[in-house]
């Protein structure tokens, strides 16, 4: 039970932080939020700025262009860049944390050249392809199909929850390609087999892009409809009707640190909330304090428990396990938590929607749902770390 | 960084783990609870009903019962006399014998009927002293293991996964300090002035009581005078309440040290409930694989799966904060765990109850301990009312490093 960093971790911390006193003061002004093409210039800046520096793709292998970093360098890189209020990944999310890793790891070479550079640079974002109407939580059931034609798939079908389409180059697309429900092996088995990886160019012809408002009157969200598409085979990652473990890989790279950097942000807020609270004599309340005493204690577990994460990650050899299940329950609960009790510490305050804190309050009701929604990771949680009887 | 167990921590919690599985495997934990007196007056085994769970010793034999069985001579209703001088204890004198009375044997050391006596298993007690337990934090130059709090929470961990009765952590705190306790050859309670209850006092043959900033020892003759028994919710944990107000005397020029053990009590207990709380995931998911309703092992009905998953949402972080807190050792991170782990060990109890169904209602289920202990426990040391506070009172102050990163 080792919390102290090694000197070489220590070092990369300073050295990061050195880069980041003097890096951040030259980032442009932050754009307005609903600008999304000034957003998508602002986050490739940054990532293109990372890549000068040599932090671009961290926790990505060398081989494939990235900095081959341990679990606790990319830990601290969230860290630091968080306290030294730095930009968060935005765009550049999927490239970085979905897509460009499933490629590294089941690209050919030359898929390898042609998409992971640009994504370090900053040059092309990525978007996400996979939920439909009808297949949200049983992912498995997405009936958007990809016929074979020639050197090509025809795709037709709809996406749905598709964030940054309307400014991404290209998309990770998951279709249907098997024989689907009458492959022999039981209509489950069909299910996941008969599925395949395609990188989608977001402005081929019969590709349409409705963005979606969400309730926070946001649009990172869009519809993607897709009628007919022309997508070369050659653009397909890993084999044809394996896309459902190629998906399995892009979905296991999130490694429990993902929100390692808004723990941090989190707690920064908490001590704006309370003194907040002390100014307009809410603090008072004993029970507004003790709710806030114990968010405390919440997100300093949620830290330790990504450092306990992190260091199983270590040993073994970067993969994440089961536990970020659990931390991701806990921390969407904390998240959502803590932006109620700052709404009740403000009062009136909370209800004028262009407080800072009212955004948050409410893009917070999205982390129990997005990413598999608390319930289906209380499924995960029983059946694979629990070990009950699976439960269909 | 490497926030896990090391081989040695793995291999001293299983050393832990097999030496409470000889001496103190579960069914003695439900023939305790079988044999201590119910208020029902067909009860099991114990004292007669309605009698109160006094232990009126009149030691014929003193050599064998007195002093070192203080009894509990305060009937109800009688105030014990408050005021009743303590002995103070400075660092000085830390490692310096403190006359408690005889050296009588452990076991012959309790008197029949004694508030404790018929749950706490005096030579399972002895092979624990005998393995270290309590001397865990007491330098090798002393006579202890020499180990730090990462270790010593693993270990009271075990004795809480295992539900041990005995003032665990009152001795553990003792070792050094009270001649025996380090050894398991006596049982010593401890207590916060803030929250003046005492457990086990019909087997304690002193008691710490750390009050502000000072350490002070109530001997036998002192505790046999402060306690008041309670008739305790815990068949497992007799209680005594200690009413006030203690003794205020001190000699001048006080000591530090009570802080160090009042955090140290925090964390211990913390991680006692840290046990019970992982034990109750264990339990619940056991009953909920094996039994059957509706052709299927509950087990397999999200509404049960989604209770079970609920129970490790809390066990993780709990173990983590305690685990962590071990390591830094700040009075946050200390009342944090113990502000988590008493919720992780109550609410899990509480879940476990739910899964077994009606089973979990009786006398015979381990369940009901789980929650009735976690319940006593939650309510020494840090309360989760003082937890809160002290965690809301620091989020005012200027903000020094965090995550703290050592």
């Amino acid at each position: 039970m080792d919390l102290a960093y090694s000197a070489e971790e220590e070092e990369f911390r300073a050295r990061l932080r050195g880069w980041l006193r003097t890096a951040l003061p030259g980032l442009p002004a932050p754009p307005d939020p609903h600008d999304w093409p000034a957003r998508r210039a602002y986050d490739c800046g940054w990532q293109r700025m990372l890549y000068e520096a040599g932090y671009a793709g961290l926790h990505w292998p060398a081989e494939a262009g990235g900095q081959g970093a341990t679990p606790t360098q990319h830990l601290i890189f969230l860290e630091e860049t968080e306290r030294a209020g730095a930009p968060y990944v935005g765009a550049g999310f999927v490239g970085l944390l979905h897509a460009g890793p499933t490629i590294a790891a089941e690209g050919t070479p030359e898929q390898r050249a042609r998409w992971l550079p640009p994504i370090l640079r900053g040059e092309q974002v990525w978007c996400q392809g996979f939920s439909e109407p009808d297949a949200g939580s049983d992912l498995a059931a997405l009936r958007t199909r990809a016929v074979r034609d020639g050197e090509d798939y025809l795709v037709t079908g709809s996406k749905i929850w598709t964030s940054h389409a309307q400014i991404a180059d290209w998309c990770e697309l998951l279709v249907r390609t098997g024989t689907g429900h009458e492959t022999p092996g039981g209509p489950d088995t069909s299910r996941h087999r008969g599925l395949s990886w395609l990188a989608l160019p977001m402005d081929a012809p019969g590709v349409t892009v409705r963005p979606l408002r969400t309730l926070a009157g946001t649009t990172e969200f869009a519809e993607v409809f897709l009628d007919g598409v022309r997508i070369p085979a050659s653009q397909r990652i890993g084999a044809e009707n394996d896309g459902w473990r190629v998906t399995l890989v892009t979905l296991s790279f999130e490694r429990g640190t993902a929100f390692a950097g808004e723990v941090v942000a989190c707690r920064r807020v908490l001590r704006e909330v309370a003194r907040a609270a002390r100014d307009n004599g809410r603090w008072d309340d004993p029970v507004l304090r003790r709710r806030l005493g114990r968010l405390a204690a919440d997100l300093g577990a949620l830290w330790r428990l990504i450092q306990w994460n992190v260091s199983e990650a270590q040993h073994t050899g970067g993969l994440p396990g089961t536990g970020g299940s659990v931390f991701k329950l806990c921390y969407s609960r904390a998240r959502q938590e803590l932006f109620e009790a700052a709404a009740e510490a403000l009062g009136l305050a909370a209800l004028d929607r262009n407080h800072r804190w009212t955004a948050d309050r409410l893009s917070s009701l999205a982390y129990t749902i997005a990413a598999g929604t608390s319930q289906i990771q209380r499924n995960i949680v029983a059946e694979r770390i629990l070990g009950l009887p699976r439960g269909r | 960084m490497d926030f896990r167990l090391t081989e040695e921590q793995r291999a001293l919690r299983t050393t832990l783990r097999e030496l409470l599985a000889r001496h103190y495997p579960p069914h003695r934990l439900r023939e305790a609870a079988a044999a201590a007196r119910t208020p029902d007056a067909n009860g099991a085994a114990g004292g007669e009903a309605g009698e109160p769970p006094t232990a009126p010793t009149s030691p014929a034999t003193p050599g064998a019962l007195s002093p070192a069985t203080p009894g509990t001579p305060a009937t109800p209703g009688t105030p014990a006399t408050p005021g009743t001088p303590v002995t103070s204890v400075a660092p000085a004198t830390l490692g310096a014998p403190v006359s408690l009375g005889t050296s009588v044997p452990l076991g012959a050391s309790v008197a029949p009927g004694a508030p404790g006596a018929e749950v706490v298993d005096a030579e399972c007690w002895r092979a624990l002293g005998r393995a270290g337990f309590f001397a865990v934090l007491l330098p090798e130059a002393s006579g202890g293991l020499g180990l730090g709090l990462p270790e010593a929470v693993l270990l009271f961990e075990e004795a809480g996964r295992a539900l041990l009765p005995g003032p665990l952590v009152g001795t553990a705190l003792a070792a050094g300090l009270v001649p025996g306790a380090a050894e398991g050859e006596a049982m010593v309670g401890a207590l916060d002035a803030r929250h003046p209850l005492l457990e086990y006092p019909g087997v304690c043959r002193a008691a710490l009581v750390l009050d502000g900033a000072t350490t002070r020892l109530l001997d036998t003759g002192e505790l046999a005078r402060c306690a008041t028994p309670l008739d305790s919710l815990d068949p497992l944990t007799p209680l005594a309440s200690l009413p006030g107000p203690l003794p205020a005397r001190h000699p001048p020029g006080r000591p530090p040290g009570a802080s160090r053990l009042r955090q140290e009590a925090t964390l211990l207990t913390a991680a006692l409930q840290l046990g019970s709380a992982a034990r109750s995931v264990e339990t619940a998911v056991a009953h909920a694989r094996g039994r059957t309703q509706f052709g299927r092992p509950i087990g397999a009905f999200q509404a049960v799966q989604h209770l079970c998953a609920g129970m490790l949402e809390r066990l993780e972080p709990a173990r983590c904060a305690v685990y962590a807190a071990a390591v830094t050792g700040t009075a946050e991170e200390s009342a944090a765990a113990k502000l988590l782990a008493d919720e992780a060990a109550i609410h899990n109890a509480r879940d476990c109850l739910q899964v077994h169904g009606g089973t979990g209602f009786t006398w015979e289920s381990e369940v009901h301990l789980h929650l009735k202990r976690a319940w006593v426990r939650a309510a020494q040391w840090t309360t989760a009312q003082e937890a809160e506070e002290l965690l809301a009172a620091e989020l005012l102050t200027p903000e020094t490093d965090w995550p703290r990163n050592s």
